[in-house]
């Protein structure tokens, strides 16, 4: 019992930390990357003894420390408990969520111990990551009214409406993935992509679902209110929008929970659609090649190759939204709502009723 | 479950439904009762429906209750002051339900609502999952479930065509 205890803290306190930790490098990222866009250096400007870290230092140790110590603002006439609640609930479903995606297989521990790598471990896995991220609208909207300020307010309304209406094409895009590999389990479906198609190609979700990987990568950038979906921050009309009133370790938070949406969104299209932990031709003895050949592998070993695999592809995708963030222009609101609900939406249900036929088909009428 | 965990649970539970009925703020009511589904759907989890307290989570916390809060952010619906007048049907209200109250009470105490009844029963494998609720309701319940589903069109379609009647 106390075992079973220590295990979950631990694996809570790993994915917890790996969120966090992606946060603060992404941030570096996004700053880094930003500048190498647009011919700048970027964040130099902090170091300790001379050593910057090419901004390392700056975005990881002076930038939090800064926030830390600010003064924390709250304006007249709001109501302080929902205001310095918002922060807090818009942070929470972000990391619970990150919490839910299994981060490696069963790691068999000396004494017979066997520990399934997912910090919670859900029978309805997939239910519970669309939960939260239906709770994550609460941030916004808290954070946009107690304000007490009308940019904040607009950009709060702006901002559940889009993340409601996006909601729907993430829903029906992940309800595919269901059907596909017929689990709500995120470790399951994690296991049912690790056979080979025609014995050599690795059976990833993006091979047999390339429209709903589309559909979930839009809808998930909207969702966490990025470049060009960032109509609720619009800094040219709304200041800041949600969070102009904010500031100090509050600001912070809002600031945490943008890049920890960018890393739980990419740990989500990772466990969908290319794979999650599973590392090609990577089987619980060692590598078996599709030519005959095979290499047996340690245990330990290869549970961090499936660990340093995952983490490289939630690495790779929060790059690439990042990278798309200071690629594409913002769009206007009412282009916002019309692709939302005029072409993302009818494209997942199409996509939806093509792969329930073909799973019929497939399979044979009951 | 352990009844430590249960306690704390349904001592946080009580607590947030007073503060929906308590709180004066028409948004602090709301977000209470956002809390009260959250724990609610912790309940069903302890009661091994994973399926209903993710639902829980999804339809009400998720998709009602932002509406209610749509509706008080836009209507800017201000703090209510103390209901003071009609004392007649306060005291009216309050005394119809205590009754309930008491009679709730009456049957958990005395009848077979036993708490220790309900666990008695076993549970059998696979209780609760998406699976057997699936079934049930694609077959036994088939006809009520459409039947629903009819009505929830009706709602939407006229919801259409009294919003394109207010345009004109």
């Amino acid at each position: 019992m106390i075992l079973l205890i220590i295990i979950s803290l631990v694996k809570a306190l790993i994915a917890v930390h790996i969120v966090l930790i992606f946060a603060g490098v992404l941030g570096w990222i996004e700053r880094k990357g930003s500048a190498l866009i647009q011919d700048r250096i970027g964040a130099n400007r902090a170091s300790i003894f001379g050593f910057a870290g090419a901004g390392l230092i700056n975005t990881m140790a002076a930038d939090p420390l800064k926030f830390l110590t600010k003064e924390d603002i709250i304006p007249d006439g709001v109501d302080r408990l929902l205001h310095t609640l918002a922060p807090c609930v818009n942070l929470f479903p972000v990391l619970v969520a990150f919490c839910a995606v299994p981060f490696g297989d069963v790691l068999h521990l000396p004494g017979g111990v066997d520990v399934s790598l997912q910090a919670i471990p859900l029978g309805v896995g997939v239910l519970f990551v669309l939960a939260m991220a239906s709770i994550g609208v609460y941030g916004v909207v808290l954070g946009g009214w107690a304000s007490n300020n009308r940019f904040s307010l607009l950009g709060g309304i702006r901002g559940s409406a889009q993340m409601i209406s996006y909601e729907l094409a993430m829903g029906l895009s992940i309800v595919v993935m269901v059907m596909t590999f017929g689990s709500l389990d995120l470790q399951e479906i994690v296991r049912a992509q690790g056979h080979l198609i025609g014995g050599w190609l690795p059976g990833w979700g993006i091979l047999y679902q390339p429209v709903a990987f589309i559909v979930f990568l839009i809808a998930g950038i909207a969702e966490s209110k990025r470049v060009p979906f960032d109509l609720p921050e619009g800094e040219s009309e709304l200041v800041s929008g949600y969070f102009t009133e904010y500031s100090g370790i509050k600001y912070l938070m809002f600031f945490m929970t943008d890049f920890a949406e960018v890393a739980t969104i990419a740990a989500l299209i990772t466990t969908f659609f290319f794979g999650g932990w599973q590392v090609p031709y990577l089987t619980p003895d060692g590598f078996v090649f599709p030519g005959g050949a095979s290499l047996h592998i340690n245990h330990y070993v290869i549970v961090l190759m499936q660990f340093g695999a995952y983490l490289l592809k939630v690495l790779f995708w929060s790059w690439f939204q990042i990278m798309l963030r200071w690629t594409l222009p913002r769009l206007r609101y009412d282009q916002l709502m019309w692709f939302g609900w005029k072409r993302m939406l009818p494209v997942a249900l199409v996509n939806m009723v093509i792969t329930a036929a073909l799973i019929l088909a497939l399979q044979g009428a009951p | 479950m352990s009844p430590i965990v249960f306690g704390i649970l349904a001592i946080l539970l009580v607590m947030s439904g007073l503060g929906v009925v308590l709180a004066r703020s028409p948004i602090r009511s709301a977000m209470s009762l956002v809390m009260t589904l959250f724990f609610l759907a912790v309940m069903f989890l302890l009661l091994d429906a994973q399926l209903v307290a993710a639902l829980q989570i999804i339809v009400y916390a998720g998709a009602i209750m932002v509406l209610f809060l749509f509706v008080i952010m836009l209507l800017n619906l201000q703090e209510e002051p103390a209901a003071l007048g009609r004392v007649g049907l306060r005291y009216g209200a309050s005394f119809i339900v205590s009754l309930f109250v008491l009679a709730a009470a009456h049957f958990l105490t005395t009848g077979t609502l036993q708490p220790g009844n309900a666990m008695a029963d076993a549970v059998a494998p696979g209780f609760g999952s998406t699976e057997q609720i699936a079934e049930r309701l694609f077959t036994q319940h088939i006809f009520a479930f459409e039947l629903t589903s009819f009505l929830l069109l009706v709602a939407v379609v006229s919801a259409v065509v009294l919003a394109k009647k207010n345009l004109q």
